[in-house]
């Protein structure tokens, strides 16, 4: 029970704390900044459930992203429909298509799964760069058009930065409820052992599916964002290597982890400012933190930050018993 | 007594510093984005070479009007998110009064919103036609557009009387906008287009796809890409033995293209800005000071040939530098004299901006140019 | 008479970009085999060895045979340190963290390169000229033949190393169960090694005899590692001789539906195989089937 006090307070916490920020930031570009760690949040929570909780690797998630963008983008460019209609609309054309693949795809295991993921992530990509009449081709599609309620346009930093965060902690709810429900264990006993999990009565081949259509269909919400957001989408940022991007910072921030994804998410959206000074070395860096965080953190920053945290109120726990004898 | 001593001290120390500031005024800001890494760095390293270098020559001899510039690069990755990310960064936090770039015409677009809604003039340096049509308020290009190269070299099909050509064209950005121009204008030329083929800009065998184009109809092959596609294509109609006169874009047009092709480089002609043949124009060309002075600065500072990419970026810099020698210190003044631009002959052509037009340039921006003997050569 | 040209040419095309492609998945199943380890960093052997290559070539004026003798030698230190420094300090890795860890090691490596060597293409003589060879009207380069010898050269090498020596068979006896190759005498951590060491040996000279054809820069890697994965998971992992099938089928799929549907799609033809295959046959199309491993 104390468990899941902490659990809502912690999220207490970290809800008014990202509705306070803006306070701070008032005309300072890192506002803009922040409306993408927002972006990025969804999609790294949206992977992380599939890739932390179910243990189901993707190489291929910027698909999902991208087809959320493309769709609204297309058809809000082109009819005079409701934009949030067509976000529901975008979620549930994901959704679908995720479901569809998701019998055959999540059948293969670990690196056939991630290589399955891999070529329906390019496959995806090649058709959003071909068919030029739909979707613009490589030059990109222009003149989406920004949300809005009533008068209020989601067209300056501050505005979109309470649209994306509203999303991002309603998914952020939804998946530390799914985590703690009877499905988040079932994922978790199938991340350790399939077999052992199928002995058990866990369905794990539907569950599988499932979590893989969630996953997208959150991707694919953040995508609808992103191209309102942005006004402009082109292929290029829904790539192998912006599928790549993600998983790092899922693997970064931690995996199975809600606040480490957004902690991931962070890290990588304002890696560039930080790595302005290194030029050219941004790569590299990049590459040596994937291969450094595997073999030395492989729980993540976000374990870290909680093996300290732990260790310092032990510490401090130990002191003050000390202090009592004494 | 101790304190009074304090205070003037500190007051001395303080108009000292003050003094300073005002006798050199604070170097006014120029942001620019360019995608130094990333699929189009063939765009942005040169880009970036040529602005920091014509910046620092602008610096050396004192500055515009008694004002040192201060040029802001930031790494857009050919990524739209990170050019927002970093326009954002250069308006909001920078304060630059202009911008250069971005490289390519995808990243162009994605920051255009942004720069509009700040009132900050922007040069972008990518050459898709989008950029100016229609023409935005505070949005300005030096890149040429490819309906410029088109038109050039559909004008010189038409001399040599071929009307039916083949295109073989590069599905990114620079190569899918190519294909567009390439068959909107073959009505107006009278072409006809009997085949049209794109590769992958990662593709390394384009067989496939020009035995294809042999067995039609076409009297003439134009590929429409960047390095080293091109290069790749050149190499393979050798390799079948074709013999269809081929054309490519201005897209190839360095000393690099020749070196990767190798002798299937021989014989094909392309439109092309001026830099590459700069020592074979004739003196009463009014580009050709710009033009020598840049390539051989260019040699003198990174030890390999300038390409006119980086004329893009060059040519901003200049347009700018006109516009703030005019006094204009502000954002808004900057655009206002940026627009009254005439006749500035710079390194990609003689740009005439005005209300209707922030391209500034017309087909005579290209010239058309032939692999000699491994070499580039002006065609009169 | 014109279309049965076309026809052929296209088979040559095909035919003879499949034998780079099996080439490469070539390299990825000596690990699999040995390690049940995917190396995404594969296709940074295949870019090192053409980039190494170019620069002893150009740089340092090197002879071409010490060029490549030198360059594979490189390519197979790094490969060796890799193993070392990032494989072989893990403990019960599960794939998950090796996929990530190879994937990390490819943008360490493309990033150091392009470092190294800047962000240009470069082009590499051919070994034997240029001039093209005509086989029924259609044609084929020297360069071409240079490929599938090396292919078949390397096949049968393979196969001897594996079925007839001491150490060969040292290695197959891992890939079927480590632990008891350990428990008869095996060092089952000198052959993880080796396994790394060979492969990108294989990596980098597949690198150096196409990158006269394909040239070469610092990002090639990416999508000819991509190539050889699909061959490699088309023929299957377990056999030598299906990768060098599913790679000719693959390049032969490519070329034929480029030429006949799409060229835009030819990319797409090959991932769309590769999931084929996957869903309905994963352990390949020549491959033996094999318990479930991970």
């Amino acid at each position: 029970m104390t468990g899941k006090k902490r659990q809502i307070l912690i999220f207490l916490f970290f809800a008014a704390a990202v509705l306070l920020v803006p306070l701070f930031f008032k005309g300072n570009y890192l506002l803009n900044v922040f409306v993408f760690v927002g972006i990025n949040t969804i999609l790294a929570i949206g992977l992380n459930l599939l890739l932390g909780y179910a243990g189901q690797i993707s190489l291929g998630h910027a698909a999902f992203f991208g087809l959320g963008a493309y769709i609204s983008g297309i058809i809000t460019t082109r009819f005079p429909l409701d934009p949030w209609l067509v976000i529901v609309l975008a979620a549930v054309c994901a959704g679908a298509l995720a479901f569809v693949i998701g019998f055959p795809i999540l059948k293969l295991k670990g690196h056939y799964l991630a290589m399955a993921t891999l070529g329906f992530g390019i496959i995806m990509y090649i058709i959003f760069n071909e068919t030029v009449g739909l979707t613009g081709g490589p030059s990109g599609l222009s003149g989406i058009p920004n949300l809005h309620i009533g008068s209020l346009i989601f067209d300056n930093d501050l505005n979109n930065y309470y649209l994306v965060w509203l999303f991002t902690l309603v998914v952020m709810l939804l998946s530390i409820n799914l985590s703690q429900s009877r499905i988040g264990r079932a994922l978790r006993a199938i991340n350790d052992s399939e077999m052992a999990a199928r002995v058990m009565g866990v369905n794990a081949r539907i569950l599988k599916v499932q979590i893989f259509t969630v996953s997208a269909v959150i991707s694919a919400i953040a995508g609808s964002l992103y191209a309102h957001i942005m006004t402009f989408i082109s292929p290029a940022s829904f790539g192998f290597n912006f599928s790549i991007e993600l998983l790092t910072m899922v693997v970064i921030g931690g995996l199975g982890s809600i606040y480490g994804s957004f902690l991931g998410a962070a890290i990588l959206t304002m890696l560039p400012e930080f790595l302005r000074v290194f030029q050219d070395f941004d790569i590299i860096i990049y590459g040596l933190m994937l291969i450094l965080m595997t073999m030395f953190m492989p729980g993540g920053l976000i374990s870290g930050i909680q093996k300290i945290a732990e260790f310092t109120a032990a510490k401090i726990k130990g002191m003050t018993s000390n202090n009592a004898q004494t | 007594m101790l304190r009074n001593i304090f205070k003037i001290i500190f007051v001395l120390f303080f108009s000292v510093l003050m003094a300073g500031v005002v006798f050199a005024a604070p170097p006014l800001k120029i942001g620019a984005l360019f995608s130094v890494s990333g699929p189009a760095s063939f765009l942005g390293e040169p880009e970036r070479n040529t602005a920091e270098m014509m910046v620092a020559d602008i610096n050396k001899a004192g500055g515009i009007k008694g004002r040192k510039l201060e040029l802001i690069v930031y790494d857009t990755q050919g990524d739209a998110t990170k050019a927002v990310q970093a326009v954002n960064k250069l308006i909001k936090d920078d304060k630059v009064v202009a911008i250069i770039g971005p490289s390519t015409t995808g990243d162009s677009m994605a920051v255009i919103p942004v720069v509009e809604k700040a009132e900050i003039p922007m040069i972008s340096c990518a050459a898709g036609i989008k950029i100016t049509d229609p023409v935005k308020k505070w949005v300005f290009k030096t890149a040429q557009n490819d309906a410029l190269a088109v038109m050039k070299l559909y004008k010189y099909l038409q001399k040599q009387k071929i009307a039916k050509v083949a295109i073989l064209t590069v599905s990114d950005g620079f190569g899918s906008s190519g294909r567009e121009q390439l068959k909107l204008q073959s009505k107006e030329f009278g072409m006809q287009i009997t085949s049209d083929e794109t590769y992958g800009p990662k593709d390394d065998d384009m067989t496939v796809q020009l035995t294809k184009i042999r067995d039609s109809q076409a009297q003439a092959i134009i590929c429409w890409g960047t390095n080293p596609g091109p290069a790749k294509v050149a190499r393979n109609v050798k390799q079948l033995g074709i013999k269809l006169p081929l054309f490519m874009s201005h897209g190839v047009s360095s000393k690099k293209f020749i070196e990767l092709a190798g002798e299937g480089a021989e014989g094909i002609i392309l439109p092309s800005g001026r830099v590459i043949v700069a020592d074979q124009l004739p003196k009463s060309d009014p580009q050709k000071k710009a033009l020598m002075n840049y390539v051989n600065k260019y040699k003198e500072n990174y030890k390999v040939e300038g390409d006119h990419f980086g004329g893009h970026a060059g040519d901003a810099v200049m347009l700018l530098k006109r516009a703030i020698e005019q006094g204009a210190f502000t954002p808004a003044a900057i655009r206002d004299q940026l627009e009254k631009t005439k006749k500035f002959a710079g390194i990609g052509g003689t740009f005439s901006y005005s209300p209707q037009d922030h391209a500034g340039l017309t087909s005579e921006a290209f010239v058309l140019v032939q692999v000699k003997q491994g070499d580039w050569k002006l065609i009169k | 008479m014109d279309s049965s040209r076309q026809l052929f040419q296209y088979i040559l095309s095909g035919l003879s970009n499949g034998a780079i492609y099996a080439l490469i998945g070539f390299g990825f199943a000596i690990i699999y085999n040995s390690t049940g380890i995917i190396n995404f960093a594969q296709g940074e052997f295949v870019m090192l060895g053409g980039m190494l290559t170019v620069f002893f070539l150009t740089v340092l004026h090197l002879p071409l045979i010490p060029a490549i003798v030198l360059a594979i030698l490189i390519s197979t230190i790094v490969g060796i340190s890799f193993e070392r420094l990032a494989i072989r300090p893990l403990k019960n890795a599960k794939p998950l963290s090796l996929i990530i860890i190879t994937i990390g090691a490819s943008i360490f490596i493309r990033g150091a390169a392009m470092l190294i060597w800047g962000k240009d293409t470069h082009a590499m003589p051919a070994f034997s000229g240029n001039d093209p060879l005509y086989l029924a009207g259609a044609t084929i380069l020297p360069q071409h033949l240079w490929i599938f010898a090396v292919t078949i050269l390397i096949i049968i090498a393979s196969r001897i190393f594996f079925n007839y020596s001491i150490i060969g068979k040292a290695m197959r006896a891992c890939s079927y169960n480590s632990q008891a190759a350990s428990l008869v005498g095996i060092n089952v951590k000198n052959m993880v090694l080796l396994s790394f060491a060979i492969s990108s040996a294989i990596g980098s000279m597949a690198g150096i005899i196409i990158a006269p054809l394909t040239m070469t820069s610092y990002d090639v890697g990416i999508m000819l590692g991509l190539k050889g994965f699909c061959a490699v998971i088309i023929g299957g992992m377990s056999s030598g001789l299906g990768t060098v099938l599913g790679g000719l089928l693959l390049g032969l799929l490519e070329s034929l539906g480029a030429g006949f549907i799409s060229a835009s799609y030819k990319d797409a033809i090959a991932f769309i195989i590769l999931l084929l295959i996957l869903f309905v046959r994963p352990e390949g199309l020549f491959g033996k089937k094999e318990s479930e491993r991970f």
